[in-house]
């Protein structure tokens, strides 16, 4: 698995790209979605999601995705958990100071974002304390849906934000 | 009830405009000094007169002590019991909280009780990991990570708020800080981590140690390039290296400390390395001294403590200036006389717009 963590970093941008579509696939069934349960759609969408993520990224499931703003290195591998970037720790060969076998994902998280348009701007960015309520639950819909919220409270005479979800 | 043996708590000063805290580091800092600041190690014991034997060893040669949050995941005193014995007396104590040991709950709760205690400065870091230290067996938190946890301190301080958005009836008035590791890789990345930090809420850094200056040197650069040259006030880590061996032992054996082959061959080949260990460290703190962008030094000399008053003194950065200690102002007439003509004017433009 650890493989296959430095091969989606070697791949950053296709797989950024693949992401992108996929949300836009996501966006577009959405409305398909909505004749299920919520509850069955985030079950259902979370098991895919941990199965596939877990997969190509080691994904821990924090239900808050960063990876397009990190390069596709998941920052939850890092053994402290950082959101905003390599400690002070990493050595001299660029592993972790914690798991000397496996490389910084923060180091990895520097050369994918390299290879991702505007990747370098997006590690600039101050990411929050992780809600640990979301651990387990799907970042996907959570994405699709903070997508519809916004168009929708955007559009002129539009409901109030979430409606219809 | 009043005992009549109550001890005089060393009282806060005023703050000044544009200053956030009651304290003397960052006065220091803002009339321009060049600021010296030296890392305690907590003892192992309840022991407050330890504390205090730890703290006088630095008596008249910094403006602040550092007392480390479990350092190296290592169990001593906390780091809150050390400062606020040290604020007790008036020292100007840096409490460091590491993400490691306590969720958002117990570090928030942490700033509340530590700015009640005095405590005007606190650096946000993330820590060790718990594999380094005497209880690999412990379980690493790490709810927060450095930059979060400046930002919740901010919170506290600046919107007077709970992460839970709950009310605080006074906000903790301290002096945010913040470390950086110049050395570390990705180097090209650390400039920009930095200002992330600075973002967050940092006000002041404390370096790991710098052995390298030509690293300094470049991450200084970029900074600059960056746009954020005295965005922030800015402490370089150094500390003298005890011997050849005990610098390859450092080398191999604490991450993210960069030491280069030609530090290591001069002590191998001086006399007394110790001394050899301790000329580096005055040249090295003079050379930081003349960097631009550089606002102090911090000195981190583990189980070397006695040494950091000589190459204080010998490095020449303070310029004549006796930094506050308990006891200063009661000197002989013709020495306070001499710290008198230290008095900084508190007025002085502040020479960061941070």
């Amino acid at each position: 698995m650890y493989r296959m963590r430095l091969w989606s970093v070697r791949h950053a941008h296709g797989l950024n790209q693949l992401y992108r579509w996929l949300e836009n696939l996501l966006l577009m069934l959405q409305p398909l979605l909505r004749g299920f349960s919520e509850r069955r759609v985030e079950r259902s969408l979370a098991a895919v999601e941990r199965q596939v993520k877990g997969f190509m990224f080691g994904c821990q499931m924090c239900g808050q995705c960063v990876l397009s703003s990190t390069g596709m290195s998941c920052p939850m591998n890092c053994p402290k958990q950082l959101r905003n970037g390599p400690c002070g720790g990493v050595r001299a060969n660029g592993h972790c100071e914690v798991l000397p076998e496996m490389k910084c994902v923060w180091v990895s998280a520097w050369e994918g974002s390299q290879r991702i348009p505007g990747g370098v701007d997006a590690l600039r960015g101050v990411q929050f304390a992780v809600d640990r309520r979301l651990q387990g639950s799907s970042s996907w819909l959570r994405a699709v849906n903070e997508r519809v919220r916004t168009a929708s409270s955007a559009r002129p005479g539009a409901g109030q934000p979430g409606a219809g979800q | 009830m009043k005992f009549g043996d109550e001890p005089m708590p060393g009282d806060p000063l005023p703050i000044l405009p544009g200053h956030v805290s009651p304290g003397r580091f960052e006065r220091v800092l803002r009339v321009g000094a060049f600021a010296v600041t030296a890392e305690l190690a907590p003892p192992d014991s309840a022991d407050p007169e330890e504390v205090y034997a730890r703290a006088r060893i630095f008596d008249g040669y910094v403006d602040a002590i550092n007392a480390t949050d479990g350092s190296g995941a290592n169990c001593h005193m906390s780091s809150m019991g050390v400062c606020s014995l040290l604020t007790r007396v008036g020292y100007a104590p840096i409490m460091q909280i590491s993400c490691r040991d306590r969720n958002r709950i117990g570090i928030q709760g942490d700033i509340l009780g530590a700015s009640a205690m005095g405590v005007c400065n606190i650096l946000c870091l993330t820590g060790d990991g718990v594999q380094a230290g005497d209880h690999p067996q412990a379980k690493p938190v790490f709810d927060l990570d450095s930059v979060s946890l400046l930002g919740l301190a901010r919170t506290l301080r600046d919107e007077q708020r709970f992460q839970s958005g709950r009310k605080l009836s006074k906000a903790p008035r301290v002096f945010l800080g913040a470390a950086e590791n110049p050395s570390a890789l990705p180097h090209e990345w650390r400039a920009m981590r930095l200002i992330k930090k600075i973002e967050a809420g940092a006000q002041f850094i404390q370096t790991q140690y710098c052995y390298d200056l030509s690293l300094l040197q470049s991450f200084l650069q970029k900074l600059e390039d960056l746009g954020a040259a005295n965005q922030v006030f800015l402490l370089i880590g150094v500390g003298p290296l005890r011997s050849a061996k005990a610098a390859e032992w450092m080398r191999q054996n604490v991450p993210g400390i960069h030491i280069p082959d030609a530090l290591i061959t001069r002590l191998r080949g001086a006399e007394d390395p110790a001394r050899e260990g301790r000329n580096i460290c005055i040249e090295l703190i003079q050379q930081v001294h003349a960097m631009k962008g550089v606002h102090g030094v911090h000195v981190m000399a583990y189980r070397q403590e006695e040494s950091v008053a000589e190459v204080i003194d010998k490095s020449g950065v303070l310029a004549g200036r006796v930094p506050w200690y308990p006891g200063r102002d009661r000197q002989d007439p013709a020495q306070s006389n001499t710290a008198d003509s230290n008095t900084v004017d508190t007025n002085t433009v502040d020479k960061v717009a941070s």
